[in-house]
């Protein structure tokens, strides 16, 4: 059985994933050591403490991720949320810095590390590098290879390999974007946040149309009525010669409910749900519905089709309402 | 201060690359990176025929590193990288995957921008497998680097490049943005980068310039342009100065390069559509 690994950015979001049947939750801590560093967001020590007891009553495990890169001046910081992930008790460190992962490897052998998705690895080769230095247990995949490509890796990977379920879909390979910070200064490596929400502004038009804005350079223009969607920039409107169109990708979702039956053939280990930064609500709609998907598949097997109605529900909480099967799909290859 | 010439970004006719390289063989250069970093579908150039251009390079006194994928995902790209590390001479790593297998051959490497070098530990991680210079993360401040080349302890020197002059590499995707632009999937694009040898301009819906797209691989719109900094730059301990091949680089660009860098001309002025933000911390894509 594949493992629902759910996200967490608050204690309440913690005890919807909890309820609605995660295998794992995984968590950040209240600072840019995560890629999910948003104001409000994330779990102070009191917290996590709290968070470790709750899911231990349960038997969940509980992953920390500390996937940011630490730079010259705060690395101190970053170590110190390794140690404290460490005391805590955390199953698993997801982790993408190489100095980093290092320091972990050496100063707690039997700790389980992850290979977060901003270390990007996409290839065999590339999962060997972070096994035979750092002994890692598992790697989560970039949200930009194909079906068959992740098909060939699960074959070929030296370690367990987690794949994106549901979420916000990532067009970029993870931590080789910097597209937020040339416009901001802060990208998910260095600060943990993507279009960080400080440099956001909304305007409104006479007629009604809407404006977004980060850091003051126009982002998308919405027509009145037409649903707006946060301002990250992979999927604003831009011009390309004299076309305006959602130059990299539209607002969408990505939903792999489909492909349970493969997913699980191939031999991934894990599902993952994108989504720290969304509510409670989010998070017990979209663990629920695959919680229920696949328990279905362990019962159904090759008769497993997806209910209309979990599609359904996804959708409301999809970005801009409409959930794709990104680079799993064949019009991105 | 070295100066080094980056490989070509864009998909250029076979011609064009034959020419650029003739151009510049004998310009004020000390390092040429040659060969496909951004994608592998591009085949107007053959490994022999880059090998063809290094020699040639190498005979004009150049030193000469081939460089390799940034996004390496199916079976034949790990292959290629394999050839290309094969080949006995110095390679730039612009993914982990070639990193390991320069290390399991025992050869020294270079780690390009898109390895995440953000810290001293890092760096010497990467030193002790046999790194010997490395291209800094284009987001990367001045300060920030100066500081983690302060703390950096390692029995070789590590040579450090930046990227001084040139757009900016700031991300890589599944998707091709190019033949997207011309609704067509990435598996029928006809590569149809060759028509864009400077990319395609990318401005936001008042006009302002954001990026270049170049195949799956997204530039900046500005260039950014450290040469006004150049004293801050080498205090800082860069060791290698970074210009990302465009059209029409001439050879008397080097040559007023040179003679910035070693104080014999004062310094440029700076056009004003360049960038150098990242340097102060800022957004990448200011002026200051």
């Amino acid at each position: 059985m594949m493992e629902l690994v759910a996200p967490a950015g608050s204690f309440p979001a913690f005890k919807a994933a909890l309820e609605a049947g995660a295998n794992t939750v995984y968590v950040g801590f209240k600072d840019a050591t995560n890629a999910r560093h948003f104001a409000g967001l994330n779990f102070s020590d009191d917290q996590l403490a709290r968070a470790r007891a709750l899911a231990t009553g349960k038997s969940v495990k509980l992953y920390v991720a500390i996937n940011t890169y630490p730079q010259a001046c705060n690395w101190q910081q970053w170590t110190s949320a390794v140690d404290k992930a460490v005391a805590l008790g955390a199953d698993a460190l997801i982790l993408a810095d190489t100095g980093l992962l290092a320091y972990a490897a050496d100063n707690y052998p039997a700790m389980h590390l992850h290979l977060s998705v901003q270390a990007s690895a996409t290839n065999s080769l590339a999962l060997k590098f972070y096994a035979d230095n750092f002994a890692i247990k598992r790697a989560v995949l970039p949200r930009v290879l194909s079906l068959e490509q992740v098909a060939t890796l699960c074959e070929h990977s030296p370690v367990d390999l987690e794949v994106f379920g549901f979420g916000s879909l990532c067009i970029m390979a993870e931590g080789r974007c910097v597209l937020s910070s040339y416009l901001t200064s802060e990208s998910p490596n260095n600060s943990g946040a993507c279009s960080p929400a400080k440099y956001v502004r909304w305007e409104e038009s006479a007629d009604g149309s809407r404006l977004s804005r980060l850091n003051n350079v126009l982002i998308d223009k919405y027509a009145p009525g037409e649903p707006a969607s946060y301002p990250t920039l992979c999927k604003g409107r831009f011009r390309v010669g004299d076309k305006v169109y959602h130059t990299l990708e539209e607002p969408t979702s990505l939903s792999t409910l489909q492909l349970i039956p493969q997913l699980a053939k191939m031999g991934v280990k894990a599902i993952k749900i994108e989504g720290r930064q969304r509510s409670p609500v989010y998070v017990r709609q979209v663990v629920r519905v695959w919680r229920a998907a696949l328990d279905a598949y362990a019962e159904q097997g090759e008769a497993f089709v997806p209910d209309p109605s979990w599609i359904a529900s996804l959708d409301t909480v999809a970005e801009g309402s409409q959930t794709s099967l990104g680079a799993y799909s064949r019009p991105w290859q | 201060m070295k100066i080094t010439l980056a490989a070509i970004p864009y998909y250029w006719p076979r011609s064009e690359v034959v020419d650029f390289y003739a151009r510049l063989c004998r310009a004020n250069i000390d390092v040429v990176y040659l060969g496909e970093s951004v994608c592998s579908k591009r085949s107007e150039m053959t490994l022999d025929d880059w090998l063809a251009i290094a020699a040639e390079l190498q005979r004009a006194g150049k030193e000469v590193v081939l460089t390799s994928l940034a996004l390496i995902t199916g079976r034949n790209e790990l292959q290629m990288m394999k050839r290309i590390c094969a080949q006995g001479l110095q390679v730039e790593a612009n993914d982990t995957a070639t990193v390991q297998q320069l290390h399991e051959l025992g050869q020294p490497f270079i780690c390009g921008s898109s390895i995440n070098i953000y810290n001293a530990p890092t760096l010497q991680y990467f030193a002790r497998l046999g790194m010997r210079r490395w291209v800094v993360p284009v987001e990367l401040a001045g300060p920030d680097l100066a500081a983690l080349l302060a703390q950096t302890t390692h029995a070789n020197p590590i040579e450090t490049e930046i990227l001084g002059w040139g757009k900016l590499p700031l991300a890589y995707s599944a998707r091709c943005y190019t033949a997207r632009a011309h609704n067509r999937p990435k598996d029928a694009c006809k590569k149809i980068c060759i028509d864009y040898p400077r990319g395609m301009a990318v401005s936001s819906q008042e006009n302002t310039g954001l990026f270049t797209l170049n195949g799956i691989q997204t530039l900046s719109a500005s260039a950014q342009d450290l040469r006004a900094l150049l004293p801050q730059v080498r205090s800082a301990g860069v060791t290698h100065f970074r210009v990302v091949p465009e059209l029409d680089l001439q050879s008397s660009f080097f040559d007023a390069l040179e003679a910035n860098i070693s104080g014999d001309a004062q310094p440029v002025t700076i056009a004003s559509d360049a960038c150098n933000g990242y340097w102060f911390g800022a957004a990448g894509m200011t002026y200051k």
